[in-house]
């Protein structure tokens, strides 16, 4: 299959190849160009741009083989699987073209494959760990690298002397120096392609990466250093000549870091003022770096360093500051530029070895090398990592210093260094070449094969994903407080003393500067993990439908003990992200307390929810704005529904005394959005039916003055990216509405109105600590969800129920469940009758009724038992009185959930 | 500054403080310099005044509940036993020392559990071996900072309170507490490398 699929990959070579001839001939002719062509070929115009695509393309293709098959790519590390692929494409090649056509420049690997690699392994470094982890990791980059390039290339130079290389290989210490130096450095990028799927320890992995990332200064230097001295000639060399390149050293990795760092500022604080143009912040954040790489590059500093320093430096203001789908468009196009980098990498790797003009082969020094590099390697480890443990709290053990020792795989950067050599000053240029090929062929296919066996034999920690809980993050703070105030107290200024210094300082200083106000108000850790949990339940709440609700309360993902917490994380989240940005945030709060507006938000999020699966998707592009499309379409929509069913209440409905309550709804969003005052004016129109599910919609449904439009514009504007924020903001109007309305008491049925969240919700068990729970039906029902989602659909129903059916039939109030679920089930029958008829309205009222019959079963348990024999004949995942549409959404649900 | 002694059997009892801490003679004696540094009169125990002169601590949002901790039981001074006592708690888990400790013997300071409840008793101000919804929103409100809401706040904590709390009484046993802890290496992050 593996040939199949060469070949498959070789075509379009062998096109380019084959186009590549007849498009010389016409141009070489060197006739006139005839006056007007129908047809021309222009395969120079392009030829560049043209192959690297190709190049990519077949790139990109060869993965997706690979990863046809689960098998190979769980035994064989992708980078091997590349490395041969280039092996047998160059071969192609050469057969083909009778010369080697394509190889690894060395200006192209560190222009342009190099800096995605090393920005998209800064950026995305955990940085605690990192930091954490310091000592070690600079350890092991200076010392280790320096120590890999001394040995190995004295050790080279005493194998020569002792006569075990052959003579053609003309080549004195400094030579031999400047070769340890380019073979001594462990590569990222092989690392990184490698450990990413061995997966050991967060601690060792971030040792072996941070060396292999940190190195590139040491490198460097060595690298510069030596070959200087081998041009200038070893007689030359004066002992200020040894003491620069001690200083520079220094210069280079300092001098790079420091570079990454003022790009990282400049990154962070551009990004502050981009608000108006979420557009271009990725680019940004890829411009900026690789600024940081190119000037690194041009003063002859470290850019490794710098890109390295640059990412880890900007990511936490950066990501504060972006919207979050720039943020997922930096971590996407940031990925697929790394890897796409990273696969023509390995493949250019594997293409170049084919050249055999280029290299010479010596047994001798070939063996020599690999067994020095390793031995040296294991060596340098042991000593090292003996020393750290002294100052260690965690010592790195014998397994980890085994793993450490086979992880020093060396790759693409040693490859373009000895390229770079100069043949009339390294005389030995080709045999260095072939060494060096033949070492990172080693490393990165045997070493990389063998590794995954060698950490699962040895058993090696493997890292443990878990998810954080808010817990965790709380206590981890707090022990971080109580390490750093125990520093004190002891009086040692160490490591938990800086790192409080600088988090003070960054509080104060740094947060300020660089983070947008908004951003750096709600950008604490705590909250973050809060905010992502609550993310992720809504989500999942939303997927999910009413599945969860209807078989154990509630489950969600990040909530694995308890149910009941479930609810109020995701509207609580609502609120949050609502008072995050939400202009009418006073008004709220001085309305009431939230507790209400979470039920509503929550029964808004459930029929959000029941929405989102039938959105349909129309062609559209924006260049400035992309979400206000999806927020404009997806509310046109939800406007298109809820003047339907305004339509069938208006049919099906005599009590008109309710119209006029409602209908100042509509308005009072557009107006508060500008004042920010509610306006309790009663207007006639709008049914208060609504008030269950058009969360959206409430908002853009006024679309009728221009004022509220503008508003509305410029709110979608700024939230541009927070589609759940809009929610909240809209369903808390809405409420708050509902409430005014209650106060005013125009409806005819003042029992109906009381039930609105408000006074229910007083009652809840978590608001008043471990009151009342008495009054609820069962203990299972006292978990909170289920109650809450009780007077959510309690208040939908209400407001459907003084519409459609005469006050009358309207239960007391459906939060205090009668304990009898008999009681429950005569109420609720007289419920369904009323919505009956609207079951016969395509959408909208099929809609409500998923909804109503959702929270209906997330109630409880027993009342679902009672119920299902009146409802359902259809299934019986509870949402019988559903139509066809419900039900489809709920499939839906289910599959995507799958 | 008080007088340097330079040896460890100058420290008052320093048998009986190394049998209970597990420190080392070096760690031991840095210690005592460390209070007599902080007795600044030279009366041989310390008082709140002289751990609150310590100026990172009083920025420190926790500072207080710590200085608290050296303080049990309201007392007032806190001689170089209770000094040390305290800091076990922050002693490196040693491997070996698990194997060997005598099962009679009471569990050492520096024990999983000992740090944690370390950790819990500056939640549970009130010490009746629960961290309340209300003690749980104090340390929220110091850990957190002025740039949430209190109405954020409050949900932060019913969310972390709720997400601990298994038999639903809305506060967090030490028992909740560790559970919600287990898949932490406590062992690492509470510990102090020089304090051996």
């Amino acid at each position: 299959m593996l040939r199949a699929a060469l070949l498959l990959l070789w075509l379009p070579l062998a096109g380019a190849g084959a186009t590549d001839k007849p498009t010389q001939e016409p141009v070489s002719l060197g006739e006139p160009p005839p006056g007007l062509a129908l047809f021309r070929w222009q395969w120079h115009e392009v030829e560049a741009p043209y192959l690297v695509a190709l190049w990519i393309l077949v790139a990109s293709l060869a993965k997706i083989v690979f990863h046809l098959s689960r098998k190979v790519t769980s035994l064989v590390p992708e980078s091997c699987l590349l490395i041969l692929l280039g092996l047998v494409l160059g071969g192609i090649v050469l057969a083909v073209a009778k010369k080697a056509e394509y190889q690894l420049e060395p200006g192209t690997f560190f222009l342009f494959l190099l800096p995605p690699i090393v920005l998209d392994s800064g950026y995305f470094m955990p940085s605690r760990l990192f930091f954490d982890n310091l000592g070690a990791i600079l350890t092991y980059a200076v010392v280790g690298t320096l120590w890999n390039a001394f040995t190995t290339g004295v050790a080279l130079w005493g194998l020569q002397q002792a006569g075990f290389v052959g003579p053609r290989v003309q080549a004195g210490l400094l030579d031999f120096l400047l070769f340890g130096s380019l073979i001594s450095a462990v590569d990222p990028v092989a690392v990184l392609a490698v450990f990413e799927e061995v997966h050991v320890n967060e601690t060792l992995f971030i040792i072996v990466f941070g060396e292999s990332l940190l190195n590139d200064a040491v490198t460097v230097v060595l690298y510069k250093v030596c070959n200087s001295f081998v041009e200038m000639g070893s007689a030359n060399v004066q002992a200020t000549d040894y003491l620069k390149g001690v200083a520079s050293l220094f210069v280079v990795s300092l001098g790079g870091a420091a570079v990454g760092l003022v790009f990282a500022f400049l990154l962070a604080l551009t990004t502050r003022f981009t608000k108006r143009v979420r557009i271009i912040e990725p680019l940004l954040v890829f411009l900026l770096a690789y600024a940081a790489y190119l000037t690194a590059e041009m003063a002859s500093l470290s850019a490794i360093l710098a890109v390295t320093m640059c990412g880890l430096g900007c990511k936490k203001y950066v990501e504060a500051n972006i919207s979050h789908k720039s943020r997922t468009a930096v971590k996407y196009t940031m990925k697929t530029l790394a890897s796409c980098a990273e696969t023509v990498i390995f493949m250019l790797l594997g293409i170049s070895a084919v050249d055999s003009s280029k290299w010479a082969w010596d047994s001798g020094l070939v063996l020599g090398t690999l067994f020095f590099i390793l031995f040296f390697r294991a060596l340098g480890v042991v000593l090292q990592t003996w020393v750290l443990n002294q100052f260690r709290l965690v010592p790195l053990d014998k397994i980890d210093q085994v793993v450490m020792s086979y992880g020093g795989l060396r790759g693409a950067v040693a490859f373009a260094l000895v390229i770079l050599l100069d043949r009339t000053k390294v005389p030995a240029k080709d045999y260095f070449v072939a060494t060096t090929i033949v070492v990172v062929f080693f490393t990165v296919i045997v070493q990389g094969l063998t590794i995954k066996p060698l950490v699962k034999w040895l058993r090696v920690k493997r890292s443990d994903h878990h998810k954080p809980t808010l817990n965790q993050e709380l206590h981890e703070h707090t022990f971080d407080h109580i390490l750093a105030a125990v520093e004190d107290v002891v009086g040692h200024h160490g490591y938990h003393y800086w790192r409080d210094r600088w988090e003070q300082f960054d509080k104060k200083y740094l947060s300020q500067l660089l983070m947008r106000r908004s951003a750096y108000r709600i950008r604490d850790q705590i909250w973050d993990v809060y905010y992502r949990l609550n993310i992720r339940d809504a989500i999942s709440f939303v997927d999910q439908g009413g599945h969860v609700l209807s078989s154990t309360g509630l489950s969600l993902p990040s909530m694995p003990s308890r149910n009941s917490v479930a609810e109020t994380s995701v509207t609580n989240l609502l609120r949050e992200s609502g008072s995050g940005a939400c202009l009418d945030l006073q008004v709220i709060d001085t309305v009431r307390s939230g507790r209400d507006r979470e039920d509503a938000v929550m029964h808004h999020l459930l029929c959000g929810g029941l929405y989102k699966p039938r959105r349909r998707y129309k062609a559209s592009c924006g260049r400035h704005f992309i979400s206000e499309d999806a927020q404009e379409r997806q509310d046109k929509e939800v406007f298109q529904q809820n003047m339907k069913r305004r339509l069938e209440s208006f049919k099906s409905t005599k009590h008109n005394i309710c119209f006029t309550k409602s209908k100042p709804r509509p308005r009072k969003t557009g107006h508060k959005k500008k004042d920010g005052v509610a306006n309790p004016e009663a207007t006639n129109g709008k049914p208060p039916r609504d008030l269950g599910f058009q969360d959206t919609g409430a908002v853009i449904l006024t679309v009728e003055s221009e004022e509220e439009e503008e508003s509305d514009s410029s709110e979608t504007e700024k939230e541009d990216d927070e589609g759940i924020i809009f929610v909240a903001r809209a369903t808390s109007e809405v409420l708050q509405e509902g409430k005014v309305s209650g106060s005013l008491e125009v409806c005819p049925s003042p029992r109906i109105i009381p039930p609105s969240p408000t006074c229910a919700e007083k009652e809840l068990p978590w608001k008043s600590g471990q009151g009342d729970l008495a009054v609820y039906v069962s203990s299972e029902t006292t978990k909170i969800v289920p109650v809450d989602m009780q007077t959510g659909w309690n208040q939908s129903i209400s407001s459907l129920e003084s519409l459609a059916s005469p006050p009358c039939t309207q239960p007391p109030t459906l939060t205090r469940l009668p304990p009898h679920p008999l009681g429950m089930e005569e109420t609720q029958l007289p419920l369904d009758m009323s919505s009956d008829p609207r079951s016969s309205f395509a959408f909208p009222p099929s809609l409500a009724k998923a909804g109503r019959s959702r929270s209906e079963s997330s109630a409880d348990l027993p009342q679902q038992q009672e119920l299902q024999p009146l409802m359902g004949h259809k299934d019986h995942t509870h949402l019988s009185p559903g139509t066809a549409n419900s039900h489809w959404c709920i499939q839906f649900n289910r599959g995507g959930r799958l | 500054m008080g007088s340097r002694s330079s040896h460890a059997a100058l420290i008052p009892d320093v048998d009986h403080i190394r049998r209970e801490t597990g420190f080392s003679q070096a760690s031991l004696l840095r210690l005592y310099h460390r209070f007599q540094a902080l007795d600044r009169e030279e009366k041989g125990f310390l008082s709140r005044l002289d751990l609150q002169q310590i100026g990172a601590l009083a920025v420190n949002p926790l500072g207080d509940r710590i200085i608290d901790s050296f303080f049990p039981n309201g007392s007032q001074r806190v001689d170089f036993a209770g000094f040390a006592r305290v800091l076990a708690h922050f002693r490196p888990v040693d491997e070996d020392d698990a194997t060997i400790r005598d099962p009679k013997q009471p569990e050492p300071l520096n024990s999983r559990m000992n740090k944690l409840r370390f950790a819990f008793q500056l939640y549970d101000l009130d010490r009746d071996g629960k961290i309340s919804r209300n003690e749980m929103l104090q340390v929220l409100r110091l850990m957190v900072g002025v740039q949430v809401t209190d109405e954020q706040l409050e949900s932060i904590t019913d969310r972390t309170v709720q997400e601990a709390d298994e038999d639903g009484d809305g506060a967090v046993s030490f028992m909740e507490f560790t559970k919600s802890l287990e898949k932490m290496n406590i062992e690492q992050k509470m510990s102090i490398r020089i304090l051996k």
